[in-house]
């Protein structure tokens, strides 16, 4: 073998190895999701039945009782948190992609990557600076409020994103046959981006369904099933954390029973809104 | 016309609402961790006795925790996240297999923090704890080191996605030169593909650490609650973060209140610059 062929022979070994190498890491990575879901499963499963789903929690220390008053705390806490972010997502998003080449939207850009890098748990105690606080009590709109702050940004990227893609022709088609500016927008631009905001707001959503640092000291918790936005409210992920570190043995068990319903709830509505994308992208 | 003014008034108030609403964030954690400020100024960020019973209050524990967590995290996700993004962008030439993997991928960084510290609490740390005991560790399980276990579980699909976004940003052509002069595809990747994406490469990484730097129920579970200087990695700390998580509720003075609202406070800050740092870079990258 000359000296060539020898070089030749080592880069392709060396290009072999590299390959194997990425390939195997690539897949230790997804490793974790499948020893996720496995692990809870197996815990979860034999304590997850429809009574959990529809009874309220038993004292402590007492076995059974389910988690009826966090599932329903939770759609309450994320359905309000969404009335208050989706318009004014909206309405940002629209700015956005209207005023594209003024100076104030790039300033407002980057508040809004600034908005989306605010840890968490950050923004839980502005929700408690700004309502529990005025307020001397913890309450469900506390939550729903620091939630909607960590949606906002979600909606108003992707209804930024969608508005970008709307083809110039058909805004300026509009405005030439003398349709008024706030017509255009409301029955040509957002309409047409329809699917693509409504995946945003999927998508949103099952981020903050299963945020629970925000609701430590906003939302709070509570053993009895509450229907008062002023007053605390249990929500799914909040009964995880406070079950998964007491000292009682029941109260683990129920933590994996109800992360399997987060995980559920959580990862359909994120798959529903990755389907969505994918129609509205091709 | 009227309507289209009010419309456009509008428009542009919802801009200024995201000025007042930062504006609003930050003032309110600067007023509300006042006493804190007061009372220990500067020193706050140099002082290791956290004592609420005293009233003591310094942040040097949580910052190092909240250090050391992150970096080895980052340390861990580098190989990973890189790996991904090449093997996806790069190597993978079945759509169907690679868009799979994609989705597989970002479904991990879907799951609640809350469920994957509940995973890290009661099946992972048992096992970390099983292999301490073997090389003659003190066995706790929870510390510094599984909670950087965790955090890098959790933000390996970040990095991932915007390392392979800034990956197929590099043209084609340049690729397909190089493969016809003879190069073999590592060659490619390491001579062409990743210093010409290295900055974006870079932000992407800035960003991800961003993330576990403020990422909390996760890091709360398993890192072990201890307010001191972790001994070793090994050890049990605690991160601003988890510190805030662990304390709000029972803080019952005014200054400890308050002393937990400036690490807030602290948190805000390096994270803001953390992330406009990393998106600046990215975006002059993209652009």
């Amino acid at each position: 073998m000359n000296k060539l062929d020898y070089i030749n022979k080592k880069r392709v070994i060396k290009d072999k190895i590299f390959k194997k190498f990425v390939t195997i890491l690539t897949f230790i990575s997804i490793i974790p999701l499948f020893l996720i879901i496995y692990f809870v499963s197996i815990r979860g499963f034999r304590y997850l039945s429809l009574r959990f789903i529809t009874s309220l929690p038993k004292p402590m220390g007492e076995a059974g009782g389910g988690i009826f008053n966090a599932i329903i705390g939770s759609f309450i806490i994320v359905g309000i948190a969404a009335l208050i972010s989706i318009p004014i997502g909206i309405i940002v998003g629209v700015f956005l992609s209207e005023y594209k080449e003024t100076k104030f939207s790039e300033v407002v850009k980057i508040l809004i990557d600034t908005l989306q890098g605010i840890p968490s748990i950050v923004i839980g105690i502005i929700g408690y600076i700004w309502i529990v606080k005025p307020l001397k009590h913890f309450s469900a709109i506390s939550g729903s409020i620091a939630l909607a702050i960590m949606m906002l940004p979600i909606i108003i990227k992707s209804t930024e994103e969608i508005l970008n893609m709307v083809p110039q022709e058909i805004k300026e088609g509009a405005i030439a046959l003398g349709a008024p500016y706030y017509r255009v927008v409301l029955k040509i631009l957002l309409p047409y981006g329809f699917v693509g905001i409504f995946t945003g707001i999927l998508l949103g959503i099952s981020r903050i369904m299963g945020e629970t640092a925000p609701l430590l000291f906003t939302a709070f918790g509570n053993q009895f099933l509450n229907l008062n936005i002023f007053k605390p409210m249990s929500t799914i992920p909040y009964v995880i954390f406070v079950y998964a570190t007491s000292p009682y043995k029941e109260w683990h068990n129920q933590a994996f029973a109800a992360s399997i319903i987060l995980i559920i709830i959580v990862l359909s509505i994120n798959l529903i809104g990755r389907a969505l994308e994918k129609k509205w992208k091709m | 016309m009227k309507v289209d003014r009010v419309f456009k008034i509008i428009l542009i108030s919802g801009g200024f609402l995201m000025v007042i609403l930062l504006s609003a964030i930050f003032l309110s954690l600067v007023f509300s961790s006042i006493s804190s400020l007061k009372e220990y100024g500067i020193r706050f960020l140099f002082t290791k006795e956290w004592d609420p019973v005293n009233l003591k209050f310094g942040a040097v524990p949580f910052i190092i925790g909240t250090l050391l967590t992150s970096f080895i995290s980052l340390l861990i996700t580098i190989p990973f996240s890189l790996s991904i993004s090449i093997y996806l962008s790069e190597l993978l030439k079945n759509r169907t297999i690679s868009k799979l993997l994609q989705t597989l991928i970002e479904l991990i960084a879907g799951i609640p923090s809350v469920i994957v510290g509940l995973w890290g609490l009661f099946i992972l740390a048992p096992i970390i704890r099983n292999i301490q005991a073997k090389l003659g560790i003190q066995p706790i399980g929870v510390g510094i080191f599984t909670a950087s276990l965790i955090l890098s579980i959790m933000i390996i699909p970040y990095s991932a996605s915007i390392g392979k976004e800034v990956l197929s940003l590099v043209p084609i052509e340049v690729k397909e030169g190089a493969i016809s002069l003879g190069a073999t595809e590592f060659e490619v990747i390491k001579g062409i593909l990743i210093p010409t994406s290295f900055k974006g490469i870079f932000g992407g990484f800035l960003l991800s650490f961003g993330r576990a730097f403020g990422e909390t129920m996760a890091v709360t579970m398993v890192i072990g609650n201890a307010n001191r200087i972790p001994k070793s990695i090994f050890s049990p700390g605690q991160t601003m973060a988890s510190l805030i998580a662990n304390e709000f509720t029972e803080a019952t003075s005014i200054l400890h209140l308050s002393s937990l609202i400036e690490i807030g406070l602290i948190l805000f800050i390096i994270s803001v610059l953390i992330n406009i740092l990393g998106r600046v870079i990215i975006r002059k990258v993209t652009f």
